[in-house]
């Protein structure tokens, strides 16, 4: 299919090469503009002064503190999501019942309610002068201010993004597998664990990778519940724009690095995850064929 | 299992109780806090809470830099799409990968390299600074920090799309005497039209609610750069909880009206190209 | 090898929770005083360790200080706040009511144990020549100050350069005003924090004066060297009290209030004076303000009750609707 169409393509549906040079150029320094100067800057910046003073930047008390509460947030945030995700999608895409776009228009909105106002909403929850917040210091219960906020509101903020991803793709599977192995005879659990999961493992993947990126770098949000204890209550985020403060300048951009580093780890385990899952997809179309 | 659907799949009472019940708890009860606190307020002092001078500059400030950093990557979006779907050139998976990086890189450390470059001292800030051009500190500087957090959106709607684009279309165009620019603007466009204004629209709504990166390049100047977020970080800090209550609550007004207007958009756009297989 | 190994030692002693600790105290402050607590803390735990033999560990917490108070209202569990005006702390008394009034009498000095003053720090050379507060309004001179809306130290910038244009001849409140309103038509970045400001100065290199607290440009110093920058003194400045309370409600509820108020009240000690010093705080010991006098010119000062105190300074000038906001929305249309 591709083949016939290749050679009166390149005559009559394209640029001339001029035109296709220049708009190559004009996208490509965008993108160094943007996106890989700023990129590039942050590790020139972290190893300015050498790769002790990374290092040691690194090692840091504080900054193994903020390393290890980030992760434990996305560590409890991701697999929540994760697990609300599968459930929106299931319930969204293989059932028709009112209200359903009302509801995909709610899962949607933490992803454009700004990070700000996130943060704010559990300040008037659990704030001691919010609605619970008597009731929390009387029972000497601690979420603003200390991990459990942190928590919540990373959830809030990468709610939607494992959903978001598997909603679209079990709605173009349709349900018709699943229906094939409850005719013959597995139960519901057993059609999801061995039909339903394999076909949405790589968008699931996908999700997971996106959450926990954005997991890991909020800064709006968990900037207005952390209360900024030093060694207690900071993320790297949050660490980094404390150092930041101190004029320590190396080692915050060391610790944006491990940020960034973050971030390219997730491009790449992203672009691995659509190559393998386009390979598959080639794959079970040949074994279709057969 | 006693509810019965269209579907002979069972869960759905499970699947759909669990969503609303986890939907509830993480985001609409404390959303309603925020409503729930704001009628506490009379109507006098919310009207003059959001309009005040000053709120209403930051409207202006993050409304204005959001539609013009939305409208930047419709214009580069679609290009970068373009050339990454139908050139060939060295380095394109690279570059595709390279895209999403925006939703991969901590909006602060985004906001500090960006200061950083385009500072009068920076890499790039000190040769636009002899041309008189300031990036850094002021509105300019929202901009493209807003350009680099949206950067993947038009892109990564539209690349599906001109992706599934069958060229016959243009080829017959093309054989009918119509020149590039002519298929580009009577065939294309309009086949691409309701992915990029969903990509637009995502990209405006994520912008409007953006602090962490535009807060270290803004130089946040009253009436001139400040942004909306930031009005409702001051009213906090100067304790006034209503008034930030009730700013917030605008934009979440927004922010949902936003959603409303792109889930219209996708569902225009599933019409316009017909049930694909 | 080994040194590596101990120092993750270290590390994992530190992040489990300071498990050897007895006491712990957390010290909710503001941006610039963290150099001064970070040499303060372990010179108060020594002392604290050998008196009552009981361990004590003081965790910090740094921001605004706006932003730190708000923090305590909302909850955030200070042992003692250590802020850079008393109004932040008149607000936790009022809105969170986990400080009971009358803390300032509590301790001497107003509950303040060392004071700054705003100082203008400019180029090396001097370039524009800025010498006193009326250089600053010249045009194309640019000012660098923190935020007041947002920061205490752009506050008290705010005031003095009122209370000096007050004070000269034929010096009133329209003066003032047109005075205040001069100077910040001259401000090209409003940073949220001193901090921030500092940073836009140096690093970003951007304008010719930064005015900010005494003690911030000796940070400036050992942070960004000697020889970028000067310190000028103007013929007269705005006293900073730097004020300390004991949150009540907390350390009832932890059980630390000795600890807290021993904190506090070793600030006045010999030693304690002595660190602020070595910070550039001003001591309110006579010998250890002797000491160190060299490194503080004597300025003539005055205070916020020029204004009336600071509740009602806050009232007329900083909040929404205030003389502040006036003199911006102004100078945005000019």
């Amino acid at each position: 299919m591709a083949g016939t169409q290749n050679a009166p393509r390149s005559i009559v549906t394209t640029e001339s090469p001029l035109v296709r040079w220049l708009l190559t150029a004009i996208a490509l320094l965008f993108v160094a503009l943007f996106l890989v100067i700023p990129l590039v800057s942050v590790f020139a910046e972290a190893f300015k002064q050498g790769w002790q003073l990374y290092l040691a930047a690194l090692i840091e008390p504080d900054a193994l503190a903020a390393i290890k509460l980030t992760l434990l947030t996305a560590l409890v945030a991701v697999p929540l999501n994760l697990v609300f995700g599968v459930a929106a999608a299931w319930a969204i895409a293989k059932f028709d019942f009112k209200g359903k776009s009302f509801l995909i228009t709610l899962i949607d909105l933490p992803f454009s309610v700004s990070p700000v106002v996130a943060g704010l909403i559990y300040v008037l929850l659990f704030g001691a002068q919010g609605w619970w917040g008597p009731w929390l210091a009387e029972h000497d219960i601690k979420i603003i201010f200390a991990v459990p906020g942190i928590v919540l509101a990373t959830v809030f903020v990468t709610f939607p993004f494992v959903a978001r991803e598997l909603i679209p793709l079990m709605e173009a599977q349709g349900s018709e597998e699943e229906q094939a192995a409850l005719v013959l005879g597995a139960s519901g659990w057993q059609t999801f664990w061995r039909v339903t999961l394999p076909n949405i493992k790589w968008g699931l993947l996908y999700g997971v990778i996106l959450a926990n990126a954005r997991a890991m770098g909020e800064f709006g949000a968990v900037s207005v519940v952390s209360g900024h204890i030093r060694g207690m209550t900071n993320t790297i985020p949050l660490h980094v724009e404390i150092l930041y403060n101190e004029y320590n300048f190396v080692a915050a951009f060391a610790c944006a690095s491990m940020l960034a580093l973050l971030a390219l780890v997730t491009l790449a385990a992203k672009s691995y995850v659509e190559w393998a899952a386009a390979r598959q997809a080639a794959e079970d179309r040949r074994q279709a064929v057969e | 299992m006693a509810i019965k659907q269209h579907s002979v799949l069972p869960g759905f009472g499970l699947s759909l109780g669990y969503t609303l019940l986890y939907l509830s708890l993480i985001v609409l009860l404390p959303l309603s806090a925020l409503v729930i606190k704001v009628t506490h307020m009379e109507w006098a002092a919310f009207w003059h809470a959001v309009t005040e001078p000053r709120v209403l500059a930051s409207y202006r400030v993050t409304f204005g830099a959001s539609l013009i950093a939305a409208t930047l990557n419709l214009v580069f979006g679609l290009l970068l799409a373009w050339v990454l779907v139908r050139y060939p050139f060295p380095g394109k998976r690279l570059v595709d990968a390279l895209v999403d990086l925006p939703f991969a890189l901590p909006t602060a450390v985004a906001g500090i390299a960006l200061a950083t470059l385009y500072a009068p001292n920076g890499s790039i800030g000190r040769w636009l600074d002899p041309l008189g051009i300031k990036v850094a500190f002021t509105p300019l500087g929202i901009v493209f920090a807003l350009t680099f957090i949206t950067l993947p959106f038009v892109v990564r709607t539209v690349q599906p799309v001109l992706q599934d684009l069958e060229t016959e279309l243009e080829e017959a165009a093309a054989s009918l005497g119509a020149t590039r620019w002519q298929v580009f603007q009577r065939v294309i466009l309009p086949t691409l039209l309701p992915a990029l204004l969903t990509g637009f629209a995502l990209a405006f709504a994520r912008a409007i609610g953006e602090y962490g990166s535009v807060i270290f390049i803004a130089g946040n100047m009253p009436f001139v750069s400040e942004i909306t977020p930031l009005m409702i970080i001051s009213k906090l800090e100067q304790y006034d909880y209503l008034g930030a209550t009730a700013i917030a609550l605008v934009m979440l007004a927004v922010s949902f009206v936003m959603l409303l207007v792109i889930n219209g958009l996708q569902w225009w756009s599933a019409k316009r190209l017909g049930r694909r297989k | 090898m080994t040194r590596r190994a101990s120092l993750l030692a270290v590390a994992f002693a530190l992040l489990s929770g300071h498990a050897l600790a007895d006491t712990t105290l957390l010290n909710v402050s503001y941006d610039v005083m963290r150099d001064f607590y970070k040499d303060y803390n372990p010179v108060f735990a020594k002392y604290y360790e050998a008196k009552f033999k009981d361990k004590l560990t003081v965790q910090q917490s740094h921001g605004g200080s706006s932003k730190q108070a708000r923090s305590v209202i909302d909850g955030l569990e200070a042992d003692v706040v250590t802020m850079n005006q008393s109004t932040d702390i008149d607000a936790i008394v009022e809105k969170g009511k986990q400080i009971n009034s009358g803390w300032e009498k509590r301790l001497p000095d107003n509950a303040s144990p060392f004071s700054s003053l705003q100082v203008l720090i400019v180029r090396k050379g001097n370039p524009k020549g800025i010498k006193d507060w009326n250089d600053l309004v010249k045009p194309g001179v640019q000012v660098v100050v923190p935020n007041p809306k947002t920061s205490g130290n752009g506050r008290y910038t705010y005031l003095a350069a009122w209370g000096y244009a007050l004070k000269q001849p034929g010096g009133n409140d329209a003066k003032a005003r047109s005075f205040v309103s001069a100077l910040f038509a001259n401000v090209p970045v409003l940073d949220s924090g001193g901090r921030a400001a500092t940073t836009t100065f140096m690093q970003r290199n951007i304008g010719d004066v930064l005015v900010t607290f005494e003690n911030e440009a000796e940070m400036i110093a050992r942070e960004f060297g000697r020889g970028g920058f000067e310190v000028v003194y103007p013929s007269v400045s705005i006293d900073a009290d730097l004020p300390v309370a004991v949150v009540d409600k907390v350390v009832d509820k932890k059980g630390t209030r000795k600890a807290a108020e021993e904190y506090l009240k070793y600030l006045w000690s010999p030693e304690g004076q002595q660190v602020a010093a070595q910070n550039y705080l001003r001591p309110r010991d006579k010998t250890v303000a002797a000491k160190f006098a060299k490194q503080f010119p004597v300025v003539k000062l005055f205070t916020v009750d020029e204004f009336g105190g600071w509740t009602k300074a806050q009232n007329q000038h900083f909040d929404d609707g205030g003389i502040y906001d006036q003199i911006a929305a102004a100078n945005a249309k000019n």
